[in-house]
């Protein structure tokens, strides 16, 4: 191959060609094989737009300029970050990661802890905050059988009507009713709380930094206020709660709800459980959500193996040709 | 050669034959995978699903 190829640029000089292989014929000296030796461009002028100096000055002005006026318009370029005199006293500690059972790309929820997490919500957090998006359907199959959840609902009344009166009336909840607020409205529930709002719990893993380790850190975070710090009467100190002052006490104490199943109701598993629960309550898709990424994954990964497969089955002609070059027989 | 050749008479010879093979095959890869897919995620997520604790609340079930 290679003596054929040097054969050819020898023969090439005194062929008919000459004329035009003069111009080629410096970078035919570095060609490594005739494969190339059609396709092999003449050598670039010397200089260029590409490599003038005014077009270097030109690009630098470029990319300076917009990096001056990107950051004047935002404050600070994306994906670097800024320097900020934040601290973690106005920001909140931020919350350390902890071994979720559901953490893993392939791990459904402890629907167990759902349960328990369901009840630590009724009866310790659902005497101040909402959970308007969840409607008692929403459990069956999840944390409690149907007929559990007709009789939970029932225990409770919504107004409903009007009737053929006019009248609205009161009537036991059913399983298309959503779970009932503590406060008729905002005012009311800021006027009970000394003028803070608890949140709507629906979304709050979603809604927060950190999300579920955010909200069990700062369940079982409450500590008294470091030396220097003071916190305003009625409001308690909680390093995880940005600026430190939170309205809410701390209200998980051990042995502060009875667990049918058995399960010792520390401070730290009743907030594990409940932050579960709210998890679920913001994503209740997730169990499903996982399963079919992972059958999306199997079929997606199938179809592109079989694509790259067939692409080099089908190129392979083309990628494995020579091209040889035969010099005429009665060169002078 | 002869395997492709069976193949080749029995499946892609006929459109009439192809098209409910290809249907067919269709119908029943996607039950064989979605049941092979969920037996794996219940097996990988076992006692945690509603499924698994179900048994401990509801007692009757005639």
């Amino acid at each position: 191959m290679a003596s054929k190829a040097t054969t050819a640029r020898t023969l090439l000089r005194s062929s008919a060609w000459s004329t035009s292989s003069r111009t080629a014929a410096p970078s035919f000296k570095q060609s490594f094989g005739a494969r190339f030796a059609s396709t092999q461009s003449s050598t670039a002028p010397a200089s260029s737009v590409f490599t003038s100096g005014a077009t270097l000055a030109a690009a630098t002005g470029l990319t300076v300029g917009s990096i001056a006026w990107y950051t004047h318009l935002y404050g600070e370029l994306p994906l670097i970050g800024g320097v900020s005199a934040s601290s973690l006293a106005d920001n909140g500690l931020h919350p350390a990661e902890h071994p979720w059972s559901h953490k893993g790309v392939l791990d459904s929820f402890d629907h167990a802890s759902i349960r328990r997490g369901y009840q630590v919500y009724r009866e310790v957090c659902a005497a101040c905050h909402s959970l308007d998006r969840i409607a008692w359907r929403n459990l069956v199959g999840v944390s409690h059988a149907v007929d559990e959840v007709k009789e939970m609902a029932a225990e409770v009344e919504y107004e409903d009507g009007p009737n053929d009166q006019g009248e609205m009336f009161q009537r036991p909840g059913k399983l298309s009713d959503y779970m009932p607020k503590p406060y008729p409205n905002e005012e009311a529930a800021r006027a009970g709380n000394a003028g803070a709002l608890p949140p709507d719990l629906s979304l709050i893993v979603k809604a927060r930094h950190g999300a579920a380790d955010y909200v069990y850190s700062l369940l079982t975070g409450y500590i008294d206020p470091p030396a220097g710090v003071t916190v305003r009467e009625g409001l308690n100190y909680n390093p995880y709660f940005p600026g430190g002052a939170i309205a809410m006490a701390r209200v998980l104490f051990d042995g502060l709800v009875e667990y049918p199943d058995g399960t010792p109701a520390t401070t730290s598993q009743m907030a594990k459980d409940v932050t579960t629960f709210l998890h679920w309550a913001a994503e209740p898709e997730h169990d499903e959500r996982k399963k079919i990424g992972l059958q999306a994954l199997i079929i997606f990964g199938s179809l592109l193996t079989l694509s790259l497969y067939t692409k080099r089955f089908k190129w392979t002609p083309l990628k494995t040709r020579k091209i040889v070059y035969v010099p005429p027989k009665d060169a002078h | 050669m002869s395997l492709a050749n069976n193949f080749y008479n029995l499946i892609f010879k006929r459109n009439s034959v192809y098209v409910p093979v290809v249907f067919a095959s269709a119908f029943a890869f996607g039950i064989g995978f979605d049941l092979g897919t969920t037996a794996f995620w219940d097996s990988w997520n076992k006692g945690k699903q509603w499924k698994d604790i179900r048994h401990n609340y509801v007692q009757q079930e005639e």
